[in-house]
Order: structure tokens, then sequence, then C-alpha cells
């Protein structure tokens, strides 16, 4: 599941949209409410992607390659 | 945040320096029984939070209490520079035998209160200084320390004040500096202080300004005085820009971002906050520009928010570019402004390239911010470039785009 906004794209592996204790931390750990868990799913809000700090705690929280944050102004270079 | 004179009578008052029995009243029935209880001549004082009172026909003199109602009820509907008045003050008309001048302002250089006084008051003390110099006695002091009456007489007796008159006005500019440093003023003048018949002093007039943050300490004074919380005491209401400004600032917690104040240049302002954003305002007037706006950008506001003062700043009619510029900043990150300004273009179907005239910011996440900057097209400065520069640089866009 990717979703772009217009400086940063957030990607989540289809793998765990479906793991409710995945969705759970995402939601915790984001500053900035890009992350909803309704019904256990994770879920992306559109409307806050943008305000993406680049903190990389969604990343911390999850296993590598299971959350990607873009940068779509640098040649979609994945934060780290 | 001003004071109605009366207000500033009061305080005064509370201080322990005296002043005249006046009185103030919304109804010119009770205008007529304080002038009675005065027994004497008055003068009826529109109470407006503004100059020219007397030119505008607010202060009217008045020998019986009749004459003092006719005076209050005419008062009370002449709206001054666009100002209905509070009230009027009914003041005993003073015999003085000379009016000095004492007052304390906020010294922003020195950090700290400086006590003025002149044996010549009734006038701006701005004028006496011009012309009159050596009759202006000043005094830095401490807001820690308690003013001593040794300063206060030092600083009177350089204006050549002696004898009985020294003596009795050094309780008086005590009192004035324990006054402005309790009340937190960053204004506390009494002008004109007269000196009676019989030797002794009156304030006739006081001018207080208490600073606008140290309100939530007055409380007790302020509610004592009927001052309602909701009062701003700006000089002019809001316009319809400085309020949606208002509006975008209450979006979110996050930082400071649509603290607008309003003017009819060309050049829209997304400025940083404190002190630089007076310098910018400065430097845009000084290289010829002509600002539409002043406003606070900092302290991290969210990318909506910095996007919503974008937003409002191109909308404003008349505005043909904004510049973007801030002083060196570490609690404000540049990519978020920067993706909060593009995005207002991209928002409003502008090119951010045509649009903002520079953006200099430099500071926390700056090579973020102008790799952002970059993808746009946008001119942007690092701390190489003084904000003098990046304000003359912003000026020569729009003036070269309109020649
Ligand atoms: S990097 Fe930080 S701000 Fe961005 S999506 Fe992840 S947790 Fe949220």
């Amino acid at each position: 599941m990717r979703v772009d906004g217009t400086f940063i794209g957030i990607d989540v592996a289809d793998a765990i949209v479906d793991d409710s204790a995945i969705a759970a931390k995402l939601r915790e750990v984001c500053p900035v409410d890009i992350y909803g868990d309704a019904e256990g799913k994770v879920q992306i809000v559109e409307g806050n992607v943008d305000e993406c700090v680049l903190c990389r705690l969604c990343i911390d929280a999850t296993s590598p390659e299971q959350v990607k944050v873009l940068k779509l102004y640098d040649n979609e270079a994945s934060l780290a | 945040m001003r004071f109605f004179e009366y207000e500033a009578r009061e305080i005064v008052k509370r201080a322990g320096i005296p002043v005249t029995d006046y009185g103030f009243t919304t109804d010119p029935q009770e205008a007529k029984e304080i002038a009675a209880r005065i027994g004497s001549s008055t003068v009826i004082k529109s109470q407006v939070l503004s100059g020219g009172r007397m030119k505008a026909g607010g202060v009217k003199f008045a020998d019986t209490p009749e004459e003092a109602e006719a005076h209050a009820k005419d008062i009370l509907q002449l709206e001054i520079n666009g100002h209905m008045p509070r009230g009027v003050l009914v003041d005993p008309k003073a015999e003085f035998e000379q009016e000095y001048y004492a007052g304390v302002v906020w010294d922003g250089t020195r950090k700290q209160p400086v006590m003025i006084f002149s044996p010549i008051g009734g006038i701006d003390i701005e004028q006496v200084a011009e012309e009159q110099p050596d009759k202006v006695g000043r005094r830095h002091f401490s807001n820690i320390l308690p003013f001593g009456d040794f300063e206060a007489k030092e600083v009177i007796a350089s204006t050549g004040v002696t004898g009985s008159a020294l003596n009795k006005l050094t309780p008086i500019l005590t009192k004035l500096a324990k006054l402005f440093v309790d009340n937190d003023m960053t204004l506390a003048e009494i002008n004109p202080l007269a000196r009676m018949a019989d030797g002794s002093f009156i304030a006739l007039d006081a001018h207080m300004d208490m600073e606008n943050e140290a309100r939530g300490r007055h409380k007790q004074l302020l509610k004592d005085l009927g001052v309602g919380d909701d009062e701003t005491r700006e000089a002019r209401e809001p316009t319809a820009f400085e309020l949606a400004g208002e509006a975008v600032d209450s979006q979110d917690h996050r930082g400071v971002a649509g603290n607008v104040t309003e003017f009819d240049g060309n050049l829209g302002l997304v400025i940083g906050a404190g002190g630089g954003s007076l310098t910018l305002f400065d430097a845009v007037r000084k290289y010829g520009g002509r600002p539409a706006n002043y406003c606070e950008i900092g302290g991290n506001p969210s990318v909506s928010k910095a996007k919503g003062l974008a937003k409002l700043v191109l909308s404003k009619p008349g505005v043909d570019k904004i510049a973007v510029m801030m002083s060196i900043v570490s609690n404000t990150r540049v990519d978020i402004v920067a993706r909060g300004v593009i995005a207002a273009c991209l928002e409003l179907g502008m090119d951010p390239a045509e649009k903002i005239a520079i953006f200099r910011i430099p500071g926390a996440w700056e090579e973020e911010g102008f790799k952002i900057l970059e993808k746009y097209g946008v001119e942007y400065a690092d701390r190489s470039v003084s904000l003098h520069e990046a304000a003359s640089r912003a000026v020569e866009k729009i003036q070269g785009a309109a020649a």
C-alpha cells in the first residue's frame, strides 16, 4: 500500500497491512498521525503524509523493508 | 496593553501618588452628580484609546454641573478616530502653578527601565528633549532592586529642581518606579504632574501600558479595573485578513504561523518571528519594497500551518510575490517551511519559482529544505547571504517584475 503526498510517499508492505499489532504500533509511534489502525489494519492518512518529519520511528518499529518513507523531491530517496 | 486614562489614574492612585478627585461615568446624569460633588469648574474628557481628543472636541470645560451633563452627553456620542468612547472622565479644572513630567519606559536595548523627569510638563517629552535637553533627566534602574530615594533625587536634581519641590517629588518618582516594575508596565507616565499653589504635587493625567504577556500575572488588577479577558486594546479593529491569519495560527498547537498585520504593498512576507521579522520588514522598506503584511512564523509550525499562512498572503489582493525569510533558525525546520510555502503555491495554481521571490531560511534541516526548493526552481539563499541582502534581492525581483 502506497500513498503519496506532494513531498513524501509512504509505502507499507502489503504483507503487514492486516497485522493489527503493527497497525497499532505505527499509529502509536508516528508523531504527526500519518498512520491509522481502524479495524486492526494499517491505514495511511493521506492528508497528513506531507507532515512527515523524517523521524524514522515507523521504520524502526517494523522489520526492514516493511515500511518505506520516500522523499519525492529527492528522486524518491528512501529514508534508511 | 494600553489603559484608558481613568484606569491609569486608578493605577496611579493605588500606588499612593496623589490624583485629583475625578469620577468616571457612562451616564450624563451621573456626570452632573460628579461635577456637583467636585463643586468647582470641571473638565469632561472622552475616554478613548486614541490621541487628538482635544482637537476632535472630546475634551470640554464646564462651569456648572448642568454644563458638565450636557458636555458628557455630547462627548459620549462623539466618535474619535474611529473609536466610540468607553465613557467620560469628570475632573476638577485644576489651578496649578507649574506642570512637570515624570515617566518610566522600558529600554529594550539596555533591558532596564529608565526614569525620565522634566520640570517642563504638559507637552510631549520628546519635544522638551529636543528643544531643552538640559531640562530632561534620565536614569536607568534595576528592575530587581528597589528604586531608591537617592536615585530619584539624582534624576530630579539633574534638571535644576531643588529645595522643597525636590523633596516632594522624590517619593512620587520612587512610587512610579515601583508601580512600573510591580505591574509589568512598558510605559508609566504622569504628564502633567502639577505643582499646586500650596506646593503639593498632583497627577493630572497618566498613561499606562502593560506588557501584553504579563496580563496573566495581573488578573486581580485587571478584574478590579473591569478589563475583560477578550479586550485586545489594539489601536484598531483587526481586518478580515488579520482575522484569517489568527484562524490559521489557531489551526493547531505547533509553532506560530499566521500572526499577521496588514499593509497595502505588493510584496507578501512570510518572515521569522522575533527581532528577525522586524529587521526583515525594515530591510524590505529600506530597499524601496512595499510590504503587503508583517507576520510571524517560527517555533516549528506544521506544514499545513505554514501552507495556510503562505496561501493567505499569496491570496491577498495586490500581492505579486512573497519573500520567505528568517534569521538563522534552530527551532524551526527549513524543510517544513519550504514544503508549506511550495504547497501553498501549487494549491493556488501558481508556479513556486515565479511566486517566491526569495527563500532565505538557514538553519535546522536546511540541506533537506534546499533540495525541495531546488526541485521547484525556487531561488534560495543560505547563511552566507545576509538578511539585508536577501531583502534587497526580493525587492529587486518584484520591482523587476513590475517594470
Ligand atoms: S518517519 Fe516519522 S513522521 Fe514520518 S511517517 Fe515515519 S513515524 Fe511518521
